[in-house]
């Protein structure tokens, strides 16, 4: 049974509650997960204090109510799931490792930033930087999976090395700024410079997007490594065409002025 | 024993410790797949010559493989995980790489044991290789003239068994030979094993070493060889009427799939024209896994 949280009203600055992980509530009793310390501003207080509390020693949590103002949920977490049945705060699954999150509504921006593992799946739309490595670091997401059902913000992806994002609805500018590696699916398409300073890594269109001058055209085809994750994105729901009838990858490589060695695949229908 | 008239010689197949490793190949098309998979296995016959055997496991359907399109499964046997891993590398490289449109993944992911071939072979793409690392695995993708070769970095080895056998001894050629085809049809619907020999049948069998030449690892069965009836320096196995002689040999993932090729082979051999049905040992003293024919037809 898992450790269930009801928002009493939605705080009126953000709540840092990176205390709120699946790895503490697996251990903790109803009053110890009831006393875990949040930080309101610059206030410590209780989880209590914001949630109803029920359950305990669960590695499942699910969080009723409108946490938009709820930040760092479910931060380096290791095991098990977190459900959100509405909407979720900054940082969510920030730095996570293992286990799943699941987002009914929207998140706000740093989704999955640095995380290395697990899986995120966002019903409505993300912020930016989801993936995306932290002011001052070198390294985005380094493995795992962000699937967003709606849009993205800016800089999805920034710095990323390992791992998959694939965002369904339409992102913002700067789509995989700086990748070292992974792979982005925007089935969404995106705005501009997508993939600027991109060293190596991948990042797949399924709609036509406006290209950098610094990329280069090479052939069209259809990789056979992308087949392996049309398997995978088929389990989520998401369609990667694949078939020569229907068309093929017209792949660019750049960015150039880095240089860089990544890859653009923009699906072109068959005229 | 007998079965259907044929006599169930009490005795047994002595085989041998192996290691192995099973590669799914894919392709545009089943046509290619085969393709590959066939050139793949092409002279791997016996680990004594060929330094590897292999042969054809099964074809595999596009719902069962990594990519999802048309595939066939390969089982490569070798005397240890270094020669093994060797063999990969150059049967992976000079026959799956060079096929059209093939990819190549590994079909042990469960095996402790790994042979990085796709690791090495990606030095092929010249530093123009890139990687892909999906779900705990690493995929090489090395560049090539009709777009780019799907290689998993690293195949698992597992131990097996090598040299199940029996011999099919009959009236004449051709009803060995239809027996023969019965046999291997039934044993190649056997998952996890392989019959490495041309069309899974050997008629060239073989005794440990030679009478006359010191260097010889291995001679003609002169016991077996129907010519050879009758003559005073060759111990004749044979019994009366048997003018003909084929062995089927069967390599193993496990001990049980062998038990069951086994098993479906002598039943489908079974037949008329077929007088007596052995196996080859050396006694019991050179392998350690010994199949008994009377216990597989129990």
């Amino acid at each position: 049974m898992p450790v269930t949280l009801r928002l009493k009203e939605p705080p009126p600055v953000p709540l840092e509650a990176e205390t709120l992980t699946t790895d503490a509530t697996a251990l903790l009793s109803h009053a110890d997960i009831r006393a875990l310390p949040v930080n309101l501003g610059k206030r410590q207080r209780r989880l209590d204090d914001f949630f109803d509390v029920d359950g305990e020693r669960s590695d499942e949590i699910e969080i009723h109510g409108d946490a938009t103002r709820v930040k760092w949920i479910g931060r380096g977490m290791t095991r098990g799931r977190i459900v959100v049945r509405g909407n979720a705060g900054m940082h969510l699954g920030s730095a996570m490792k293992g286990g799943a999150i699941v987002v009914d509504g929207d998140v706000s921006d740093w989704l999955g930033a640095e995380m290395t593992g697990g899986s995120i799946h966002v019903h409505g739309n993300a912020g930016g930087q989801a993936g995306a490595a932290y002011r001052g670091s070198l390294s985005g997401m380094r493995d795992g999976t962000i699937v967003i059902d709606g849009g993205a913000g800016l800089e999805v992806g920034m710095r990323m090395k390992r791992g998959l994002i694939v965002v369904r609805g339409p992102v913002r500018d700067f789509a995989g700024l700086e990748m070292k590696g992974g792979t982005i699916v925007l089935a969404g398409g995106a705005e501009l410079r997508t993939g600027a300073w991109m060293v190596r890594g991948t990042i797949i269109s399924l709609m036509s997007i406006q290209l950098l001058p610094t990329f280069s055209y090479a052939c069209t085809y259809n990789p056979t490594f992308l087949n392996l994750y049309a398997k995978q994105l088929a389990s989520l729901g998401c369609h990667l065409p694949l078939d020569d009838h229907e068309g093929g990858y017209q792949r660019y490589t750049g960015d150039t002025c880095v240089p860089g060695k990544g890859e653009l695949l923009i699906w072109k229908p068959r005229a | 024993m007998t079965r259907n008239g044929v006599t169930i010689v009490d005795t047994f197949a002595e085989a041998f410790d192996m290691r192995a490793a099973r590669v799914v190949i894919t392709a545009a098309s089943p046509k290619w797949a085969r393709t590959a998979a066939e050139c793949m296995t092409g002279f791997a016959t016996s680990v004594i010559g060929c330094k590897v055997e292999a042969g054809i496991e099964t074809d595999v359907s596009p719902e069962d493989t990594p990519d999802g399109r048309p595939g066939v499964s390969v089982l490569l046997f070798g005397f240890d995980a270094k020669g093994l891993s060797d063999r990969l590398l150059d049967r992976i490289g000079q026959t799956v790489l060079t096929c059209a449109t093939t990819a190549c993944f590994d079909g042990l992911p469960d095996a402790p044991e790994r042979a990085a071939a796709g690791g090495l072979l990606r030095h092929f793409g010249d530093r123009f290789q890139s990687s892909k690392f999906l779900d705990g695995r690493r995929y090489w993708r090395i560049p090539v003239m009709d777009g780019e070769f799907l290689v998993q970095e690293t195949f698992g080895i597992q131990k097996a068994i090598g040299g199940g056998n029996f011999l099919i001894l009959a009236s004449d050629q051709a009803s060995a030979l239809t027996a023969a085809e019965a046999a291997v049809d039934a044993m190649r619907a056997v998952r996890g094993v392989v019959l490495p020999f041309p069309g899974g049948i050997v008629r060239a069998g073989s005794k440990v070493g030679a009478r006359r030449y010191k260097k010889m690892i291995a001679s003609t069965n002169d016991a077996y060889c129907p010519t050879l009836r009758g003559r005073s320096d060759a111990m004749s196995a044979l019994p009366d009427g048997v003018n003909a002689v084929l062995e089927i040999v069967v390599d193993g993932l496990d001990r049980g799939a062998i038990e069951r090729a086994l098993a479906a082979g002598i039943h489908a051999a079974c037949r008329a024209g077929v007088i007596e049905i052995t196996a080859g040992n050396y006694g019991g003293k050179l392998g350690k896994h010994h199949f008994h024919l009377h216990a597989r037809l129990a």
